[in-house]
């Protein structure tokens, strides 16, 4: 045990580094997934026939790729369309769109849970397709949202480790470059989940609040 | 004022409206009336838009009914609409609910559209509950604050789809004095109800709707108190003496 501590002094400051990736990875793809998840949502609802079957072709397309080779294609593929982006660029675009596919399909579940009668009131008072949605529908499907909103901003957070084959130093990556540099496994890699978990903690409490929200309404 | 001209609707394969001729004059207080599934809400969701209509010409004040077309937005607001459910918004207040349109549909100043909300609210009796969300209020207070809504838009006419059917007996009065009071204001109303006192006492002209056609149509007691065709005697019978 004592070893332990004296392992993490050591390698704590240097993992600290890679826990700041994570979060900007997890943030900056956490905020590109939310933006295309809801564009194309409202795309998907928007009852006009091309956008419905483009956005739901994509949703498809995005979902049946898996994370990594997503990550690969943009850092190792787009470079030969003349592309070039850097690891933490590729990393937070890769796995904002990979996750902007569930954003949607959560988002999309909100505002069809809307009973059809508000969009209806708000025509009536003559609203228009974006005034009904910014005033009446997505205000209610907020609710209906948040909850599964807060169990993906903590699979976000786990899979931000992907970032790590192509290249982003972020904490799992600088634990397994400690680790096998040093051999000292079971200390680094206790601490690299201790400090997933850590910042998971709060992320469990928020998703708990939006659902205790959701429960009392 | 408005206007229908053989107006067809059908869903799939079901003709709901097989021609609907008739016509809404200023000040006219018309009440439809007739069967469920006979078509009656259907009419009103033509007139502002709600849903299409396959053939034949409705128009508002000289101006063709098209709900895919822009135009509708400038009909919806000279004709409101309640609805059976209310359909209040429950995220906003009761007051709220009263202005969204005003605010962000008429772009009106928040001061003047606030006064004449809690004005409209006050008028329909509700003045003490601007602030409350409409889950917390009564059935017949939620409707009475969706006339409110609906007055304010300031519409040439007001549409009433079933007003009174989803309250409790006890608060269908409230609603029904609030809409008399309309009608004697001289407020352009189309009423669909089951209420045949109402429609009686307040309508001028009642139209009875069978099978997506009007069966009968006349002054409000004629049809009411000397019904000529026999489905609308039959339909009255049953209203009026259920036993």
């Amino acid at each position: 045990m004592q070893k332990f501590f004296h392992d993490a002094v050591e390698f704590v400051p240097i993992l600290l580094q890679g826990v700041w990736l994570t979060i900007v990875v997890t943030v900056g793809s956490l905020l590109l997934s939310t933006v295309l998840g809801l564009v194309w949502a409202l795309m998907r609802v928007s009852g006009i026939r091309i956008l419905t079957g483009l956005s739901a072709a994509l949703i498809n397309v995005i979902r049946g790729i898996p994370i990594i080779v997503l990550l690969f294609y943009i850092y190792f593929v787009m470079p030969d369309f003349g592309i070039a982006l850097s690891a933490l660029q590729a990393a937070i675009i890769g796995l904002g769109i990979a996750y902007s596919a569930y954003q949607a399909e959560n988002f999309r579940a909100g505002i069809e849970a809307i009973d059809k009668g508000q969009i209806e009131a708000a025509q009536t008072i003559g609203m228009g397709w974006w005034l009904t949605m910014r005033r009446v529908v997505l205000p209610q499907a907020v609710r209906i949202i948040l909850p599964p909103y807060g169990n993906i901003m903590i699979m976000m957070l786990k899979d931000s480790s992907q970032a790590s084959t192509i290249t982003v130093a972020e904490l799992a990556l600088q634990g397994k470059l400690i680790a096998s540099s040093t051999f000292k496994n079971t200390s680094v890699f206790t601490l690299v989940a201790l400090m997933y978990l850590t910042m998971s903690i709060p992320l469990i409490l928020l998703v708990r609040h939006f659902e205790n929200k959701a429960n009392r309404k | 004022m408005i206007e229908l001209r053989d107006v067809h609707k059908s869903f799939g394969k079901v003709e709901v409206l097989k021609g609907i001729t008739a016509s809404v004059a200023k000040s006219e207080v018309v009440c439809i009336i007739g069967p469920s599934g006979s078509g009656k809400s259907t009419i009103l969701r033509c007139i502002n838009g709600l849903e299409s209509y396959d053939r034949g010409e409705i128009s508002v004040e000289g101006a063709r009914v098209d709900s895919n077309d822009r135009s509708i937005v400038a009909i919806r607001t000279q004709v409101s609409m309640v609805f059976q459910r209310f359909n209040l918004f429950p995220h906003r207040t009761a007051l709220e609910n009263v202005i969204e349109g005003p605010l962000y549909v008429k772009k009106e100043p928040r001061e003047q559209a606030v006064a004449r909300g809690r004005a409209l609210l006050a008028q329909v009796g509700l003045a003490d509950k601007a602030e409350v969300h409409p889950p917390k209020l009564s059935g017949g207070q939620q409707q009475r604050v969706a006339i409110a809504r609906a007055l304010a838009m300031q519409p040439k006419a007001i549409l009433f789809d079933e007003p009174t059917s989803a309250l409790d007996p006890e608060l269908v009065g409230d609603v029904l004095s609030v809409m008399r009071k309309l009608a004697d204001d001289g407020m352009t109303m189309v009423v669909v109800t089951h209420e045949m006192g109402f429609a009686r006492d307040v309508a001028d002209r009642v139209l009875f709707i069978d099978g997506g056609v009007i069966v009968e149509q006349g002054a409000a007691k004629s049809v009411l108190n000397q019904p000529q065709h026999p489905r609308t005697q039959d339909f009255l019978r049953r209203v009026l003496h259920p036993l």
